[in-house]
């Protein structure tokens, strides 16, 4: 992806006629048949948001956020969303290092079952964890009979349901990381004397460190906005499972104002994760 | 293989690595202290060569041991991988890890093998010191020159106690003034190093300051080994004649009274030059007529005239034409196509006064004993491999 930029002309005093330069940035300027539907998608994109600012009743804010329902919605996403990324990252950074460095037959079908979900529909990542998680799962029916677990319906089935949503951008981000890590300083540690894991987590993980946290945010961001998994695995129980996606949902019925006041939450943490990844994608060319 | 083993072991190499259509194929041996230097074209093999040597890859056939430890034996099925090899290996491109201190890159080596943080960076400190690098000690790789980097590089390699020194183009990474002082650093430390070191090199000129022994190799073959001096009096191939800037020549001696060598490219030559110290297995004039000899000749040894001279010395005198000029520092190299053709460095003043030009010809004159002629060590009768002293580095 390149952008043609136009060489820097020196600023000059203005012409007294006001009259454009001719020589003026001609390859930025942008055709009319690509600035108009441009503008437009601009529009699409923001409008919404401002009519979500715009709506909003900032008095009655505090106490919106406050109210039983709402912070206890917020606190079960914060608590469940960082579980899953924690869980991702345990499994997932090993995954990733698997797919990206490990030679073995099928691997290409293996990223691509791993990565499902990033395309899947969440509803139908939730009726399929369900049919092997649940009660009568094939896995779930052994979880049930031997241990007493049930993982459907409870908090534990939200992290489920977003672990297995999210997990998926995090071992992306990351095996595109392992992928290009120059194997160079490896050999260089190895002839140094250090073990393939010693060199995996002195020298190949701090050099990953940049995507290790992109791919942790991505992933934490994906499961704080988790809605269709949630709610067909673990269902919509205030307290137990309404995660604030959910809660929005709800409230949308009985309490737009409050489900706004949720939104802007969401929103902000969504600014906020922008934010934090603004190096890669604030960068045209920057691939994840 | 205890602490308690004396670091004074030798290397014996007998490498060979397919890959693809090219095949390696080196035997070898470095004493304890000695410095070998590699030298060749790119593509001769010896980043391959110095690659199975730390154990980044395994040899096809051949084997490589050091003191009593085999390290890779293809035929036994052995291969020792390079973390349990001990080498100490100076990449061309430092390979310095840039998330860490220059202290914890030299301290990297002792952690790996288990040491503390506090003693591995005290004995780094150490490392720093002897290489005057104390005040980057806290500084990441990124902000150092190249050859601050290329001395970090070298304390990080020796920090780990190696067995075996292996040094890839350590200086081509420098500009020429970082080089020179480097470069007197790197033959301190070689020389300080107890076990064998190899260099491996493109510059002729730092294979002979720093290294005792040369080896050659050109197409994943060895072509000439010996000390610095005698490869450079004696090329064996165009590549290394060029390298040392000699006119080197093929032929056969056909009158041992007279040195007359006929040249396979066409030409004669007289060559009843001597040199004086040149490891000399066979003393010049021992040869017998019939004998393939190789023949070098300076380019300032050789005269150009515009015209035939007459009533003079040199015994040789040819003809050739012009073909190109080419301004040295302080000379002009002029090369003359004929029978040979040659390279002639004259001063630029000559060039001038007789008005060299491409096309024109010229009578090229030498004295006979300028000219040096041996037995080409390619197509002479095999004979037993040059020794390799096994004890005590030779003397510096």
């Amino acid at each position: 992806m390149t952008v043609t930029s136009p060489v820097r002309v020196p600023p000059r005093a203005p012409r007294p006629d006001g009259g454009r330069r001719p020589d003026a940035d001609v390859t930025s300027r942008a055709p009319w048949p690509l600035a108009v539907p441009a503008v437009v998608a601009v529009a699409f994109l923001l409008l919404p948001l401002v009519g979500l600012l715009l709506r909003a009743s900032w008095r009655d804010l505090p106490r919106l956020l406050l109210e039983s329902e709402a912070s206890g919605a917020l606190r079960l996403s914060l608590v469940t969303a960082t579980i899953a990324t924690v869980i991702s990252l345990i499994l997932g950074v090993p995954l990733a290092w698997v797919l990206a460095r490990a030679r073995f037959r099928g691997r290409g079908l293996l990223r691509a079952l791993v990565t499902l979900p990033l395309v899947l529909p969440p509803v139908v990542g939730g009726v399929a964890l369900l049919f092997a998680l649940g009660r009568r799962g094939f896995v779930g029916q052994y979880l049930d009979q031997w241990f007493g677990l049930t993982l459907p319906f409870t908090s534990a089935g939200v992290v489920l349901a977003e672990t297995f949503v999210a997990m998926p951008f995090l071992v992306v981000t990351v095996e595109g990381a392992f992928r290009s890590a120059d194997l160079g300083l490896e050999e260089a540690a190895a002839t140094l004397g250090s073990r393939p894991f010693a060199t995996f987590r002195r020298v190949t993980l701090p050099l990953i460190a940049p995507s290790l946290i992109a791919g942790s945010v991505l992933c934490w961001a994906r499961a704080l906005g988790e809605f269709g998994a949630t709610i067909t695995f673990a269902g919509n129980l205030p307290g137990v499972t309404q995660t604030m996606p959910l809660a929005v949902y709800q409230a949308l019925e009985r309490d737009p104002d409050a489900a706004v006041a949720l939104s802007l939450v969401l929103l902000v943490v969504s600014v906020a994760v922008l934010a934090l990844l603004r190096e890669r994608w604030l960068h045209p060319g920057a691939t994840l | 293989m205890t602490a308690s083993v004396p670091r004074r072991d030798g290397l014996q190499a007998d490498v060979v690595v397919e890959r693809g259509d090219f095949r390696l194929e080196a035997a070898f041996t470095v004493a304890p202290g000695q410095v070998l230097a590699v030298l060749g074209p790119n593509g001769a093999g010896k980043t391959t060569l110095l690659r199975s040597l730390a154990g980044l890859g395994a040899l096809t056939d051949g084997s490589i041991t050091v003191g009593a430890d085999t390290w890779d034996d293809a035929r036994a099925g052995v291969f020792l991988p390079a973390v349990d090899r001990a080498v100490g290996l100076v990449f061309q491109d430092y390979r310095l890890f840039p998330h860490l201190s220059v202290l914890d890159n030299v301290a990297f080596s002792a952690r790996a093998r288990g040491a503390g943080r506090a003693r591995a960076r005290r004995d780094a400190a150490g490392w720093l010191a002897r290489t005057d690098l104390e005040p980057l000690a806290r500084n990441r790789p990124g902000v150092l020159s190249g050859g601050q980097a290329q001395r970090v590089a070298l304390a990080r390699a020796l920090a780990c106690d190696p067995r075996l020194l292996l040094l890839d183009e350590p200086l081509a990474a420098l500009d020429a003034r970082t080089r020179l002082e480097i470069r007197g650093e790197l033959r301190r430390h070689l020389s300080a190093f107890a076990g064998p070191s190899i260099l491996v090199t493109h510059d002729p000129l730092e294979a002979m300051v720093l290294a005792d022994r040369l080896l050659v190799l050109e197409s994943g073959r060895i072509v000439q080994e010996g000390t610095p001096t005698a490869v450079a009096r004696r090329p064996a191939t165009d590549y290394v004649a060029r390298l040392v800037g000699l006119n080197l020549y093929a032929g056969t001696l056909t009158d041992r009274a007279t040195r007359r060598v006929d040249l396979d490219t066409g030409g004669i030559l007289y060559a009843a030059g001597h040199d004086q110290d040149a490891d000399d297995e066979g003393a010049t004039g021992a040869d017998p007529t019939g004998t393939d000899m190789l023949v070098v000749l300076a380019p300032s040894a050789i005269s150009i005239h515009t015209s035939r001279p007459d009533a003079g010395s040199p015994r040789n005198i040819w003809t050739g034409v012009v073909a190109g000029l080419e301004l040295l520092t302080d000379r002009v190299r002029v090369a003359v196509d004929g029978s040979p053709s040659a390279l002639v460095d004259i001063t630029p003043a000559a060039v001038a006064d007789l008005r060299l030009a491409p096309g024109q010809a010229v009578w090229l004159t030498a004295k006979a004993t300028e000219v040096i002629a041996y037995a080409d060590p390619g197509r002479a009768p095999a004979r037993a491999p040059t020794d390799i002293p096994t004890a005590g580095g030779p003397a510096r």
